[in-house]
């Protein structure tokens, strides 16, 4: 079988994009639950309409993302459920010894992220507060971004934001980084030369080889995706693009991938959060 | 996911002689042994949940055993015809001995 | 790398007829499917009917390819991947209390390639069915 080379290098795309079938008109309703995976922009947005990436999904894959038990990744917040009961650190006090259920303690929290921290004078990802709190409030070791630990809980943080329309703060100083991750985001790298505007914006329901590309929204993280058999950060998503392009990747938890992550928040606001999706 | 845990969606309650579905999953990635370290370009050796078994009281209901082919965290659903009030079993065995088990009760009712 | 598509053909109740791709020389025992179904079989021919596979027309990723088999008063049924490197998927085995001999699962597909499974009733009769599942090699982002 031959290894697949994903694109040749070239000014534009434009040539090697096959039609496709462009985002699908079905209505993602999650345990009974609707949630809004359309959302039509206004001002000077570059799209008319933003989708989610659930929209670009085949139905069988879209099917596992309905049902709490046909979802792969919630066994992953099973296991977040009893590392949040787990005394840990030097306080041996469990998250739950100070923030009670995590139903209430963390609803609608991944919905703002990424959050300006004042004392920190930057945003953080919600990665940076689970690892925050862990050190400053349990004595811990903290986690690694990547790890099993950090994506449970990071699901099952996201999960109590589920439904929620996505929602950046962009004034105040998060503009600058929102204009950062802009930046970021037209800009193109690598040996391919590429931008993330190239596929996901000029060229989003289109086929590139055998994959159906979405408008890259992140409403879905930590999502369950089948090419890594599990769940994934959104900063490794960002990392798998640019490998793909041939530049080399920031690291996670970086500010530009939080510059990026802020402007992504901006550019699919409205949109559900669907945490933890499934994907392709 | 590095920790294998089971997890089992069986109904809480049923009437005698209900059908219910019965959903499966454990968190196992299921190494095939057709992967390469993509340093040193070993093979990983294989190490995957081999076998899946499913009683109500003891009686087996479903049993499956299982080939890489499988996809990793694997799933199996089937339907069960409630005979009583009972425990329903499960039982995960892994290629290197280990034995995982999940169980739930059916009320009647 | 060799991809030889297989077709089985049954001919009617109680004669079966196997054909190999041309490619495989007719007296050459090393079908590894054929050779698979014929030991589950016990060396007889499966029929075709009573026996339903539900599979995706395109597989979104290889690695997770939903699949449900059902066969009614099946014993036992063993589902195949004619094209990968080994075709062995899993063998169900149903008890008294199961009312529909059926089974769900996520199955690893290494290309397109058909998805064969095959039931023991328990009648003692055996009955086959094939579906092929187209499977695309893409996955951008690491």
């Amino acid at each position: 079988m031959k290894k697949l080379v994903l694109l040749i290098a070239s000014s534009t795309i434009a040539g090697f994009a096959l039609a496709g079938p462009g985002p699908d008109d079905n209505t993602l309703v999650i345990e009974g639950e609707t949630l809004i995976s359309e959302v039509k922009t206004t001002g000077d947005h570059p799209l008319d309409t933003i989708y989610s990436g659930w929209r670009f999904r085949k139905p069988e894959t879209q099917a596992l993302e309905t049902d709490d038990f046909e979802n792969p990744a919630m066994v992953a917040v099973d296991y977040a459920h009893d590392l949040w009961e787990t005394p840990a650190g030097a306080s041996n006090q469990s998250c739950a010894n100070c923030h009670g259920g995590v139903e209430e303690a963390m609803a609608g929290l991944r919905a703002n992220m990424p959050l300006w921290n004042e004392a920190a004078g930057k945003p953080w990802s919600l990665e940076h507060w689970i690892n925050w709190s862990i050190q400053e409030h349990q004595g811990a070791d903290p986690w690694k971004w990547e790890s099993p630990e950090m994506l449970a809980m990071t699901a099952l943080i996201g999960l109590q934001s589920r439904g929620e329309p996505m929602t950046v703060q962009t004034d105040g100083p998060m503009a600058a980084w929102i204009e950062r991750g802009k930046d970021l985001y037209y800009t193109r790298v690598g040996q391919l030369d590429m931008s993330c505007n190239q596929c996901h914006e000029d060229n989003y329901g289109q086929m590139i080889r055998a994959d159906h590309l979405s408008q890259g929204n992140i409403n879905g993280f930590p999502t369950y995706r089948f090419k890594w058999s599990g769940l994934g950060s959104l900063h490794r998503r960002f990392s798998g693009c640019m490998k793909n392009i041939r530049a080399t990747p920031y690291k996670r938890g970086s500010d530009e991938f939080v510059a990026l992550e802020a402007y992504l928040a901006s550019r699919g606001a409205g949109l559900s959060i669907e945490t933890p999706a499934v994907r392709n | 996911m590095a920790k294998i845990k089971p997890r089992v969606k069986v109904p809480r309650k049923a009437e005698v002689g209900d059908v219910v579905t019965i959903k499966t999953l454990i968190s196992h990635p299921m190494e095939s042994g057709q992967r390469k370290d993509r340093k040193t370009g070993e093979v990983i050796p294989r190490k995957i949940i081999n076998h899946f078994k499913a009683s109500f009281e003891g009686e087996v209901v479903f049993d499956a055993s299982i080939e890489p082919a499988v996809s990793a965290n694997p799933y199996f659903s089937f339907d069960m015809t409630v005979p009583k009030a009972g425990t329903v079993t499960f039982e995960w065995i892994d290629d290197d001995g280990s034995v995982y088990t999940a169980e739930k009760k059916i009320a009647i009712g | 790398m060799d991809f030889s598509r297989r077709t089985f053909c049954q001919l009617g109740v109680g004669a079966a007829a196997l054909t190999l791709a041309p490619s495989l020389p007719a007296l050459a025992s090393t079908d590894p499917v054929q050779d698979a179904i014929l030991a589950f079989t016990g060396g007889a021919m499966p029929g075709e009917g009573d026996i339903e596979l539900t599979t995706p027309e395109i597989a979104e990723n290889g690695n997770t390819v939903p699949v449900e088999v059902s066969a009614d008063g099946a014993a036992t049924i063993m589902l195949l991947a004619a094209g990968n490197p080994n075709p062995g998927v899993a063998t169900f085995t149903f008890g008294k209390l199961a009312p529909y001999r059926s089974a769900a699962t996520r199955i690893r597909l290494a290309q397109t390639q058909d998805v064969i499974a095959v039931a023991k009733l328990e009648s003692g009769a055996f009955t086959m069915v094939q579906r092929t599942v187209k499977v695309t090699i893409g996955g951008c982002g690491g």
